[in-house]
């Protein structure tokens, strides 16, 4: 095997086209189970981490720019970031031990690919597009996009993510993002929800986003539940509807850490459950007058 | 196979070793640079035998490739102690009879030296979330929580 660390994105880029069967890798906190565990090491293997940008988390008017292979623990540390999206830096600081949190990153988290990493549901729920590169230039997809099935992404050989881009919220508006794991840490989600609304004045949901994790092979879109919560306001009723539509989204697997009707049902109870916690902070960027 | 060379910086002094470029940093400083310390327990990063500090951050050596060391500060469990003066954790450990059989012991003061570093007044739930990363098979984690307490309030003391 070989390995590079180059220093740019357009060596990194060469080297994908020049040497065949190598792959990038950030934190291979994924990579390095998955070959200790029997699958085919690649020929060789591409160092994102010493290329600057990809480390780097950047704010301006009007988006965060998240390096794809930042460290999550750089988003945690963050404290303007974790103010504006709580709920995207949770659901980040929720990989893994505190090991892993110095290696794993939101581009590593997307294109492993598991049906169950926790920043998906989360970036989702906020229209986080990524930056792509390839020897064409660059390109801009909806994170949404990237997942196409467990293990497997949208990105063409020779692609890598660069950045992850997430604009900032409007005011009124919370997110969040909750997972129900079998311990209290180290664990992997037996369901997972990001929910993002944004609320009026009065308090009604002008928008709202639900995005199931762990339950299907790729993240679900609840339209149900997203449609039950615009034009409401967030009370009993509305969310009894948000967790009967969240269980039917879910096309869930039986395995070790819990049955199909186990994970529909929590599913529509950790879907209330964010709603409630991102209502509630929608309602404080309004009260504190940190929304702009 | 050709070995890379990487020169790095552990336990303060300076180190250079060659490797295979798909190794892990884990087996690296144990047969290379001979810092037995670093325990190998699950390879996966599961287990936290293997933590290190790279760059002051808390990491898993068996995550990390060799060659990613380049250029980079290494702290291992040999580089806590001060010449013949233990660190206050591995004097508390050995008070407090925080290990048993002890593969997990280096590793957990490692995690536990990350952990003070960033907070030096931890609550016992802190402690407890900061050590996820790290299994014992023997003493039930209880005493090793204790144990750093003690330190942390020694050290606490010891600065103030």
């Amino acid at each position: 095997m070989k390995y590079f660390a180059p220093s740019t994105i357009e060596e990194a880029v060469g080297l994908l086209a020049s040497e065949p069967g190598t792959r990038v890798f950030a934190g291979a906190t994924d990579i390095i189970p998955q070959m200790r565990a029997g699958r085919p090491e690649p020929e060789g293997l591409v160092d994102l981490k010493r290329i600057e940008r990809l480390v780097s988390v950047q704010r301006n008017d009007t988006m965060w720019t998240i390096g794809a292979a930042a460290p999550t623990a750089m988003l945690t540390a963050n404290a303007e970031l974790s103010a504006e999206l709580p709920g995207l830096v949770e659901a980040a600081g929720l990989i893994g031990s505190d090991q892993v949190q110095s290696r794993s990153s939101l581009g590593g988290n997307l294109c492993n690919a598991s049906p169950a990493a926790d920043s998906v549901p989360a970036m989702i729920v906020n229209g986080a597009r990524a930056v792509i590169a390839s020897g064409t230039g660059t390109r801009t997809v909806a994170v949404a996009d990237i997942p196409i099935g467990p293990g497997r992404t949208s990105l063409a050989p020779g692609e890598f993510i660069i950045e992850i881009e997430v604009d900032r919220p409007p005011a009124r508006t919370g997110d969040a993002y909750l997972r129900m794991i079998p311990r209290s840490e180290m664990d992997i989600a037996v369901v997972g929800v990001g929910v993002r609304v944004t609320l009026d004045e009065a308090g009604r949901c002008l928008s709202a986003a639900i995005a199931l994790g762990a339950v299907a092979p790729t993240v679900v879109r609840v339209g149900a539940a997203e449609a039950a919560l615009v034009g409401s306001t967030i009370n009993d009723e509305t969310l009894a509807a948000v967790a009967a539509a969240a269980s039917a989204a879910c096309n869930p697997i039986d395995d070790k850490r819990g049955t199909i009707a186990y994970r529909r049902h929590v599913a529509g109870v950790l879907a209330k459950r964010a709603v409630t916690i991102a209502a509630q902070r929608a309602q404080n960027a309004s009260n504190s007058g940190e929304a702009r | 196979m050709s070995r890379t060379h990487v020169s790095c910086t552990v336990n303060g002094d300076a180190v250079e070793f060659l490797c295979e470029p798909g190794g892990s940093l884990l087996n690296a400083l144990r047969d290379d640079v001979g810092l037995t310390g670093v325990k190998e327990g699950c390879g996966t990063g599961d287990c936290g035998a293997c933590s290190i500090l790279l760059d002051g951050a808390l990491n898993c050596a068996c995550l990390v490739f060799a060659p990613e060391a380049q250029g980079a500060s290494i702290v291992t469990v040999e580089g806590l102690a001060d010449g013949d003066h233990l660190h206050p954790l591995q004097e508390c450990f050995l008070e407090g009879a925080a290990l048993q059989c002890g593969i997990c012991t280096p590793g957990f003061l490692v995690a536990a030296k990350a952990l003070l570093d960033h907070n030096p007044n931890p609550t016992e739930t802190e402690i407890r979330y900061g050590l996820a990363g790290n299994l014992c098979r023997c003493t039930g984690y209880d005493k090793i929580v204790r144990s750093v307490r003690e330190a942390a309030a020694q050290m606490r003391e010891a600065t103030s």
